[in-house]
């Protein structure tokens, strides 16, 4: 989230697509219904289904899964057309006037510098500012220049009128114009709109675009930083905001830090790229301190062992050649090309697309470690359960080691949740039986493997050996000794810049923020966005003082909200390049003449006064927002509707480019994706509010609440299939089919694409044929093994399948 | 010179046990079902072990009645039906109540009050069985709706308590007219009881073999 | 729940209830609002139901909705009940969390037979007091809502008890305490009946116009109240009814009926005593016994 949930409260307008915030987050949901019962809010979503989301809306707009691109351009064009933008901000914070780059084009479903053979943009030369000789960006206030990007975005999405966003998404113009008109009402200062988004966007093959294209509207609208606006994911977990902190994708190292490919050998040639010079005059650049985190994590790594002499131990670091994400992983392991696999607190089994997949690849492991509180259908992929998991055990050589883990409630440590707010949890009980702590789990075959490293060594032992785990209990680590580790502390005194002579900070004391950290290894700290997370005045992340002084929902001394306990990201552009706030209504930081005064936490040089002309986005080399990507995105840097890889119809904007070009596809699944005359409905994949993903099917209250796998139609389709409520039914994919009761519901009607009905079915993800609820056939069965082209994140909502009548499963289980 | 007639058969002994069945039954109703009628005789189910006790065995009593019940009117129905005399004596009930008798037509094995009885009764316990089924709740709650058991709980309880009047009349009947009991104890009457309440039934009865 | 009898009770099945000793300060009235344009329909009130009550409702299948468990039992006091409603273009999800009501004239007491198995506290909360319940099912016909629920497993009526037991330490209910969008309130009745007016206010803003509080007057009003969105059509919400009220079947079978029923019987004992003292017993005379002889012996000669 760029603000919080706290912060929503603030807002006039709650826009919920790309998700399901009822549904998924109904803790969190009460910020919405805070707004709008305290601060007259309105409510649009907009869902392939009418979801519990819609029971509370205002305005309800449905849409075809995969064409959220499509909506979103239609609605920047809207705003564009109509004037409808906070033009002052747009010109102020974002890089609206930047001149881009003669030879840049899109013409047919492409951006400029494609490949055609090596299904990617090879040459991104062309996706970059115009500069002048000093290294700066030219840009031309008047907005006059047909390449400014503004200009630019004009262009590209004028295609995306009313009519063609019907076309493709299906969404009636009427409501789509009524959506497009509450939202343009927040192009005012004194309005906001907070976007609420989850997987419902990440899950396409266009995810990382989908996002983008809501950031671009908010640019537009001028509601970054400001309160009740900002670009808001809501995180799907507990703490699975902290696991992305701490470097969730393969490529990454905690704090959002790289992890050097193979094409950069030495620490030059890494940091080369990483040096981040500002582009306009004057700017923060804040990534130029990249080196000093960099160092501080390494320092954190490998202690005594990173020195400046062998740089920092970055021959230590591994060297990626391609992404190793989950998918990667399933494709090598099904080409037999891994050994082993651990498995901690993942159900990859479900929770990886295309189970068939996964399946074959699991059984061609020789070992996997399983690590979870529960038992998992990953841990029993082995084993037969009828046509649930209808595998023949004899056939599969896979060792499986199940490592009993404990739950939150069993072990303290801190989260982090999709506010960002570090919050420390105290243990309640112990885990039952032989059950311990990932951390004591993991130590523990650290310690092993260290020590066989030492006494064995091997090819390279040092990054093994040298690994700096210099906590009072090694086997078990104290969660609080690893949180003021990843703080940071000094290492040896630190002097003041200003006089060499004052010590900043003695040695051995923690870090009180980031801004100390040094780049010539007098500091360690495991990720620097923590930082002042655990300072010697003590553990921040258990502050539970509720107080808050503004009534903005900023409680500033509950947990700690990383970076620097900053609440609302770009929160200096809540006020106008003067320092003033756009408007009082929405006041929430200004210049006070001497600073940035405010209940939060300023995300800018706190002293910085507004004639210095930096800009609010410090973490851009720009200092502006980017309504142009540059080359930052591989897809393109305009987003632009493709279909979904199972794709329902042609792209109606460019039918020889239907799906997103640089899609990654890995050979074995070329043939695995499904076209509209076998499989001519439309499926999507989502939670209920009655369970957490595969785990509380373990639990007999959800149990209860929702006993049994369904899947939900349109009365259209059911009536054409002779499917009633209750009905079993089976839905099949190009990878696979599964049985589920049907739920036939007026909430989701046919859509309207491209003059023709569609239909469209919705599945639940939580059943398994382990646990309390009714055994099922595992829903990524049906799902295909393709990712988002930025991240990798499987397409699991939007799929092509069919839907008929069947007899219920054979051995359907007696009560429990 | 008194002469004395011999007594007349009425009932056999499986007339008398069904009767007697039928009787205590009806009684075991009326006391657990006026326990749960009315708050004031909640004490009642004290008499069956406690309010559980009463409200379960209630309706299995119930199934014991109906069957008995059944067992009489199997028996009796057909002296039951209506004949011209029985029209007569009901004209003449005043008569009746104040015991002038003198001047009626003579009557079969039974009188008019006594057929209305029977038949006030069949009738009812049809009733409070049908009504009672759909208030059984341990067994059948999910066959009727809420409205339909709300109608049998008023049914159930209007017949109950004519059931009960019917049963007082019964009982005051066999109390006030002197020899009547023992036709349900001994199973005879005398032959003056028989001349005088039932004669033509007396006249059939002597003159069998 | 007998650890509440400590409360001042207002009403007593089957008994009659002495008013609470003079000079106690008169209970506050205490009600649930339930705000159905604020429920999501997430069933953290049914969890958080089964969990304080300690119920281990069994583990059903689905029948192709989102009721689930399908309909209210012995072990799930409240259940969410989801509406489709379709009007022209346009389509509502109505959610309604279903559950006793607590009327303020409650028809299950007035039917119930047991004395002191269902009692209405002064704060106004019914509450089935199971020791004294004798499974009759006598409240089921007098719920107007179609509440009680008899368990097969104990024949005894259980249904919402407003968690009384955590009311009576000044704990709001499980299920308000556990509604992430405080659809569900709980305070005093004239609170709540205020906080819903404010409800309304911004429910007509945003263009229902026939936005309004169910407490039904037919029952006396009701100590769990709904904000609804269309207050005029409140049988569009599951059936809930549009004007409750105890059946005349029950007001006569729990009403006129009792006292005119014993008072018929003790009339036609009377009246058997006296017409037994007035005209004595009806006898066979001697000449019935001649004349009954005579004809024996002419038929037996």
């Amino acid at each position: 989230m760029t603000n919080s949930w706290n912060d929503i409260k603030n807002t006039d307008l709650v826009l919920i697509m790309g998700g399901n915030a009822a549904e998924a987050h109904p803790c969190g949901f009460k910020w919405v219904t805070e707004a709008k019962a305290n601060n007259g809010a309105k409510l649009i979503v907009v869902d392939p289904r009418f979801t519990r989301s819609a029971a509370v809306a205002d305005v309800y707009a449905p849409i075809r899964p995969g064409t959220d691109i499509a909506f979103l351009s239609g609605v920047m064009r809207y705003l564009l057309a109509n004037g409808k933008i906070h033009r002052e901000y747009a010109k102020a914070y974002t890089n609206a006037t930047y001149l881009v780059k003669e030879g840049f084009k899109f013409e047919d479903g492409l951006f400029a510098g494609y490949d055609e053979a090596r299904k990617n943009y090879v040459d991104r030369s062309t996706w970059e500012y115009q500069f002048d000789d000093q290294g700066m960006v030219k840009v031309d206030d008047t907005l006059q220049d047909r390449n400014c990007v503004l200009n630019l975005l004009k262009v590209h999405v004028e295609r995306y009128t009313p009519e063609m966003v019907e076309r493709i998404a299906g969404t009636p113009k009427a409501k789509f114009l009524q959506i497009c008109e509450m939202i343009a009402s927040t192009s005012t200062p004194d309005r906001t709109m907070t976007s609420m988004y989850a997987l419902g966007w990440t899950q396409h093959t266009t995810g990382a675009q989908n996002i983008r294209s809501m950031a671009m509207i908010q640019l537009l609208l001028g509601n970054m930083g400001m309160p009740g606006g900002g670009v808001n994911a809501l995180r799907g977990h507990s703490n699975v905001q902290g696991i992305t902190d701490l470097a969730l994708l393969s490529t990454s190292t905690p704090g959002y830090l790289v992890l050097p490919t193979d094409r950069e050998a030495t620490y030059d040639d890494y940091m080369k790229s990483r040096r981040f010079k500002p582009l306009r005059p004057g700017q923060t650049s804040f990534w130029q301190n990249y080196e000093k985190f960099f160092v501080s994590q390494q320092k954190s790594l490998f202690g005594k062992a990173a020195t400046k002499d062998n740089n920092w131990a970055y021959d230590y670091l591994p060297k990626f050649d391609v992404s190793y994400d989950v998918l990667k992983m399933v494709d090598m392991m099904a080409a037999g090309q891994m050994n082993g696999l651990f498995c901690q607190g993942l159900n990859i089994l479900m929770a990886s697309p295309n189970k068939a997949k996964v399946a074959t690849g699991l059984a061609k492991l020789k070992w996997m470690v399983v690590i979870d509180p529960l038992e998992t259908e990953t841990a029993r992929f082995w084993e037969n359960h009828g046509e649930y998991n209808n595998v023949d055990p004899k056939a599969i050589q896979t060792e499986v080691i199940q490592l009993p883990a404990s739950t939150y409630a069993e072990e303290e440590g801190s989260a982090t949740n999709s506010s960002r707010v570090i919050m420390w949890h105290w243990k309640a009980v112990d885990g039952p039986g032989e059950s311990k702590s990932d951390m004591e789990i993991m130590s523990a075959l650290h310690l092993r493997l260290k020590a066989l490293y030492a006494k064995d060594g091997g090819a390279f032992p040092e990054p093994i050996v040298d690994t700096a785990w210099d906590y009072k209990k090694p086997e078990n680590p104290d969660p609080a000794e690893v949180l003021k580790d990843i703080n940071g502390y000094a290492l040896e005194d630190i002097p003041d810049p200003a006089d060499p002579s004052k010590v900043l900070l003695a040695a051995g004391k923690l870090l009180p923020t980031f801004a100390m950290m040094r780049d010539d290894g007098k500091t360690s700290g495991g990720m620097w966005i923590y930082t002042g997370v655990y300072t010697e005045a003590g553990n921040m992340s258990m502050r539970r003082d509720a107080s808050d002084p503004t009534g903005l929902g900023i409680h500033p001394n509950w947990g700690f909200s990383w970076p620097a306990n900053r609440r609302v990201l770009y929160n200096r552009a809540s006020a106008d390049p003067d320092g003033k706030p756009w408007s009082q209504r929405k006041k929430y930081l200004e210049w006070n003449g001497q600073r940035w005064a405010g209940g939060d936490v300023p995300d800018y040089g706190p002293t910085i006064a507004p004639d210095k002309n930096v800009g609010p986005f410090i973490m851009n080399q720009e200092g502006t927002a980017r309504l142009f990507a540059r080359a930052a995105m591989p897809d393109g840097p305009f987003p632009e509707h493709y279909e979904p890889m199972d794709a329902y119809i042609a792209n109606p904007l460019h039918p020889k480019v239907t799906v997103n070009p640089v899609v990654r596809v890995f050979a074995a699944d070329a043939k695995s994706f499904g076209t509209p005359d076998k499989f001519p409905i439309v499926a999507t994949s989502y939670r209920l509010a009655e369970h957490f993903h595969y785990w509380t099917k373990n639990v007999h209250d959800n149990a209860v609440l929702q006993p049994e796998m369904f899947v939900e139609m349109g009365e259209r389709l059911a009536r054409a299939k002779g499917i009633k409520d209750g009905d079993w039914v089976e839905i099949s994919s190009q990878r696979g089919a599964i049985k589920a009761k049907a739920c036939v519901t007026k909430r989701i009607r046919p859509i309207m694409v491209d003059g023709s009905p569609c239909d469209v079915v919705g599945l639940p993800i939580h059943f398994g044929f382990i646990g309390l609820t009714r055994k099922s056939q595992p829903v990524n069965t049906l799902t295909p093994s393709v990712g988002d082209a930025s991240v990798n994140t499987p397409e699991y909502k939007a799929f092509l399948v069919d839907v008929k009548k069947t007899t219920p499963p054979a051995a359907q289980p007696a009560t429990v | 010179m008194t002469v004395e007639a011999k007594p007349v058969s009425r009932y056999t002994t499986a007339a008398r046990i069904n009767h007697w069945i039928t009787a205590v039954s009806l009684i075991l109703l009326a006391l657990s079902g006026l326990a749960l009628f009315h708050p004031s005789l909640f004490f009642l189910t004290g008499l069956f072990g406690g309010g559980q006790l009463t409200r379960a065995l209630h309706p299995w009593i119930g199934v014991v009645l109906a069957v008995s019940f059944l067992g009489l009117f199997i028996r009796f129905f057909s002296l039951n039906f209506w004949k011209r005399e029985d029209t007569i004596w009901m004209k003449n009930l005043g008569k009746v109540i104040n015991n002038e008798e003198e001047g009626l037509p003579e009557l079969g094995k039974y009188n008019a009050g006594q057929k209305l009885v029977f038949w006030g009764q069949s009738i009812l316990i049809l009733l409070l069985f049908c009504s009672g089924i759909v208030l059984w709740d341990t067994y059948f709650a999910d066959i009727t709706t809420i409205d339909q058991k709300r109608l049998a709980a008023v049914a159930h309880a209007l017949c109950a308590i004519a059931a009960i009047l019917i049963w007082i009349v019964h009982v005051y009947a066999a109390i006030w007219v002197k020899g009547t009991l023992r036709a349900m104890t001994r199973g005879s009457v005398t032959g003056g009881w028989a001349w005088k309440h039932h004669r033509k039934w007396f006249r059939q009865e002597v003159g069998k073999p | 729940m007998s650890v509440l009898q400590a409360l001042d009770l207002r009403r007593r099945s089957a008994s009659t209830v002495p008013p609470p000793p003079a000079g106690k300060a008169a209970a506050v009235e205490v009600a649930k609002l339930i705000d159905v344009s604020k429920c999501i329909g997430c069933k953290a009130c049914q969890a958080a139901c089964l969990e304080w009550n300690d119920l281990q409702q069994p583990i059903g299948v689905t029948d192709g909705t989102y009721n689930n468990p399908t309909d209210l039992t012995p072990t799930s006091f409240t259940v969410m009940r989801f509406a489709e409603h379709e009007h022209g273009d346009e389509l509502e999800w109505l959610i309604r969390k279903d559950g006793c009501m607590h009327c303020d004239d409650p028809g299950c007491l007035k039917a119930c037979p047991a004395p002191g198995a269902i009692v209405q506290y002064t704060n106004g909360i019914v509450d089935f007091i199971s020791e004294n319940c004798i499974g009759c099912a006598y409240c089921v016909k007098g719920c107007p809502f179609n509440i009680p629920r008899i368990s097969k497993v104990d024949h005894k009526a259980y249904k919402c008890t407003l968690c009384s037991d955590r009311v009576v330490v000044g704990q709001a209910p499980a299920c308000a305490k556990a509604c992430p969008t405080q659809a569900i309130y709980f305070g005093t009745k004239a609170d709540m009946t205020a906080h819903a007016a404010k409800r309304i206010i911004d429910l007509k803003s945003r263009g229902y116009g026939n936005a309004g509080l169910y407490d039904p007057p037919g029952v006396g009003g009701t100590h769990v109240m709904y904000v609804l969105h269309h207050a005029d059509k409140p049988s569009l919400y599951s059936g809930l009814p549009d004007n409750p009220r105890i059946s005349p079947m029950v007001g006569l079978w729990k009403g006129m009926l009792k006292p005119i029923s014993l008072a018929a019987i003790a009339f036609a004992g009377v009246f058997g005593l006296l017409h037994y003292v007035a005209k004595g017993p009806n006898r066979v005379t001697e000449h019935d016994e001649e004349q009954a002889a005579e004809l024996e012996e002419r038929k037996g000669a």
